[in-house]
């Protein structure tokens, strides 16, 4: 600790930090918008610098080091012309479209250019026409509305190890792209979305299907049901500036009702059901000597990347389907059957974290005789927009429950919405499979947590289990090194796309950071806390559905609706 | 299918030629890439996705990053050259002789971007940052022959030059 001068003020630094964490903590508001947390620094945009007494240029505060004695000028003059000049020349080429962007009111472009108070163009810039990239199913890049920050880029290869895109050209034609610059949707992007989520102005965006649902809503020939996600209740409210970790199932459904769909159903039904199938599947393997570890298949973004990345490990990824399409199977299957309907004549909608679920929606495993189980998938983004579109005010509605079959869920498929849920779950459940006998204590602290590489080795009767839990695929390289190269005491791995899991999925709030991750999962460790079912095998309706039509686990309807194989993908990794 | 054979052939021919280049490079890192990217270039006259996705495997490197960074310098092209291959001078020398004027002539006569390929495959275009024949200037040069203080007028000819040698060709 000493001291330095910040416009003539005293204030405390850490040696070895930067400038710019002294000063944040200190209150002062430094603008960036390349700035990574947790990331090192890449000095890319200069919006942050600031005048160091003796230093014969401005220096960028977000690269430079503090030193004892230092005097900083943050708001000087000089500091001011420089900031704005920095941004009127990033605005230079930058289209006047904000009353048509998507990411208007959360655009840091625009908020900056408020707080610096520019008012007018001062310089014009030749603009450069260049076309959308509209070929993913879940990403939309736009890149005239790119300040090359390189966010994007660092989050694909240093957070996901994906590096699909990078910096292409040079110069003025300098622009992000993928290799050869081909569209999205034939690259090795994994459809994760953090790179939205991390993106400062509308350039990145999910694909939006509002306009999609709002017609099969309108439609009388269709019925249209909804089923949502573990991590949704726990974030929509941002979408409407409640705090983070508030949770608003009930409302949340309601909601839904409003706007019009038939039926609402809860994903963590069908979390339920994965524990059951999943767990049963473990267990399978552990007992005649199947591929181990077993890995999760929950996460599409996850799935793409080992096709891509390691396929020759997809003997070990579990053969289950992910809750999502678990739920869209026995939509357009079991429930289509009951109520008798045509499936053709259902549209099944979703409303996810995720931007590569709607990827995984489209795949041609996901569906039987051209009809899709889930035909939209909505992020917790579109959610709020389509409320908004219809007038639906989430605060004054009065909570109401999901809908039977597929409403009653436990807090064990409620947790998949964090990182070490599934984890969890499945070794509550497993725990009664492989010794007759229920946990003493449910929760599993070692599984719960930020961290991105998480592990639990216990002792279940005489079997030792060795359970590794991994957010963000940069992690899950590491851990399939270890597996490629031999390492032999994991017998369960799951893995999450995202940081943090699906409560910090590419389709959640714009804004969402490693605090807000935390709060989200905060939320579902509560419901997991004050609710009494808590383990997926006590789902009386999940068992119902056993009992009624699919039999057993892995049985053989099981097999034909919730199970599926994947295989080796050629992209240009 | 005798065409789709000899292309399978081809392409194995390329990958193996890459593969000698790449085994004079082992155990190579990042720094090797440019040198590599320009031994391929200089053996089978462009970049390949194939030829990119080889290098990576050995680099440990994305293909992305290697197209970013190739894309940086203008001497790699990643179509195959034309029948005829076009090089433009932009070099200081020809730029004051009037070489931004001559771009864009040669960019509509060919319908073509530089480092692009025309589709028969007739025509390909390049840029260049100095040939080192400043005397000449503006210059322009067809595989590899020099054309001296060059017009939009005179490229015109050039270009009209070579498609009636291959008029001429195809009615042999
Ligand atoms: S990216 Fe931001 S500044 Fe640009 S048009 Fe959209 S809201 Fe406006
Ligand atoms: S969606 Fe994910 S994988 Fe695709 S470009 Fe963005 S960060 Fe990379
Ligand atoms: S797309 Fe967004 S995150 Fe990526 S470089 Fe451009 S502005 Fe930055």
């Amino acid at each position: 600790m000493f001291e330095i001068e910040v416009d003539g003020r005293k204030v405390q630094a850490n040696e070895g930090e930067t400038v710019l964490t002294a000063l944040r903590r200190d209150g002062v508001q430094v603008p960036t918008l390349c700035h990574m947390e947790g990331l090192p620094p890449s000095g890319a945009c200069r919006m942050c610098v600031v005048e160091a007494e003796g230093m014969p240029a401005l220096v960028p505060s977000c690269s430079y080091p503090v030193a004892p004695g230092m005097k900083l000028k943050t708001r000087s003059p000089k500091v001011l012309a420089a900031r704005r000049t920095v941004l009127e020349l990033l605005m230079a080429n930058h289209p006047d479209d904000c009353l048509y962007c998507s990411r208007s009111g959360k655009c840091d472009l625009q908020k900056l250019s408020q707080e610096l108070g520019v008012s007018q163009r001062r310089f014009q810039g030749g603009r450069s026409r260049q076309d959308s990239d509209v070929s993913s199913p879940s990403i939309i890049r736009d890149p005239e509305k790119c300040v090359l920050c390189g966010k994007c880029v660092r989050v694909c290869e240093e957070i996901q190890g994906v590096s699909a895109i990078d910096f292409v050209g040079r110069g003025s034609r300098s622009h992000v792209g993928t290799a050869f610059d081909q569209g999205m949707n034939v690259s090795s992007c994994v459809n994760c979305g953090q790179c939205i989520l991390v993106c400062p102005t509308g350039a990145l965006a999910e694909r939006s299907y509002v306009d999609r649902v709002i017609a099969a809503l309108s439609d009388p020939t269709k019925t249209v049901v909804v089923q949502h996600a573990p991590a949704v209740s726990v974030t929509l409210a941002e979408e409407f500036g409640v705090k983070p970790g508030t949770d608003v199932d009930g409302r949340m459904v309601a909601a839904l009702r409003r706007v019009g769909f038939k039926k609402v159903f809860d994903t963590s039904f069908t979390a339920d059901l994965t524990i059951m199938e999943e767990g049963s599947e473990l267990v399978h393997r552990v007992k005649t000597g199947g591929a181990l570890p077993m890995l999760t298949s929950c996460s599409p973004g996850w799935i793409k990347f080992i096709e891509q990345f390691y396929p020759e490990l997809l003997p070990n990824v579990s053969t289950c389907k992910s809750p999502q399409q678990m739920m869209g199977a026995l939509i357009k299957t079991f429930w289509a059957g009951r109520e008798k309907l045509d499936p053709a004549n259902i549209v099944s909608v979703s409303i996810m974290p995720c931007t590569a679920k709607k990827f995984e929606c489209g795949r041609e495993e996901m569906g039987r005789g051209g009809v899709a189980d889930v035909d939209y998938v909505l992020t917790t983004r579109e959610l709020g927009q389509l409320l908004r579109i219809f007038g639906v005010d989430l605060a004054s509605v009065e909570p109401e429950a999901a809908d039977t079959p597929f409403g009653e869920r436990t807090t064990a498929g409620k947790i998949f919405g964090a990182s070490g849920g599934v984890m969890e779950a499945a070794v509550r459940t497993a725990h009664v499979l492989l010794t007759g006998e229920e946990m003493g204590d449910l929760k599993i602290q070692p599984l719960r947590g930020q961290k991105g590489i998480k592990e639990l080795h216990a002792k279940f009767g005489e079997l030792e289990v060795g359970a590794a839990v991994v957010s963000g695929l940069g992690n899950a390289r590491k851990v399939l090194d270890e597996v490629r190269a031999g390492r032999k005491d994991l017998h369960f791995i799951e893995i999450m796309t995202c940081p943090g899991g699906c409560v910090g999925g590419g389709g959640q709030p714009i804004g969402t950071d490693p605090q807000k991750v935390r709060a989200r999962m905060q939320a579902l460790y509560q419901i997991d806390r004050d609710e009494p079912v808590r383990v997926s095998h006590k789902n009386q309706q999940v068992q119902r559905l056993y009992d009624e039509f699919l039999g057993k686990p892995l049985g053989e309807k099981s097999h034909h609706l919730l199970h599926t194989h994947y295989h080796k993908r050629e992209v240009l990794v | 299918m005798g065409t789709a054979t000899a292309e399978t052939k081809k392409g194995a021919e390329g990958a193996e030629a890459i593969r000698a280049i790449l085994e004079a490079h082992p155990g190579a890192g990042r720094d090797a890439l440019i040198p590599i990217l320009q031994e391929v270039q200089e053996q089978q006259g462009f970049l390949s996705k194939e030829a990119v996705v080889q290098i990576g495997r050995h680099l440990k490197l994305p293909a992305s990053k290697i197209y970013g960074v190739a894309t940086f310098y203008n001497q790699f092209r990643f179509q195959p050259k034309g029948k005829y291959h076009f090089m433009l001078c932009r070099g200081t020398a020809c730029h004051v002789k009037g070489s931004q004027r001559l771009l864009a002539s040669i960019v509509k006569l060919l319908s073509l971007q530089p480092g692009q390929t025309s589709r028969d495959r007739l025509f390909s275009l390049e840029v260049v940052a100095c040939m080192g024949a400043c005397g000449l200037a503006p210059v322009v040069s067809v595989n590899g022959e020099f054309y001296a203080k060059v017009t939009p007028r005179k490229l015109a000819e050039m270009i009209q030059e070579c498609r009636q040698k291959e008029l001429a060709n195809a009615s042999n």
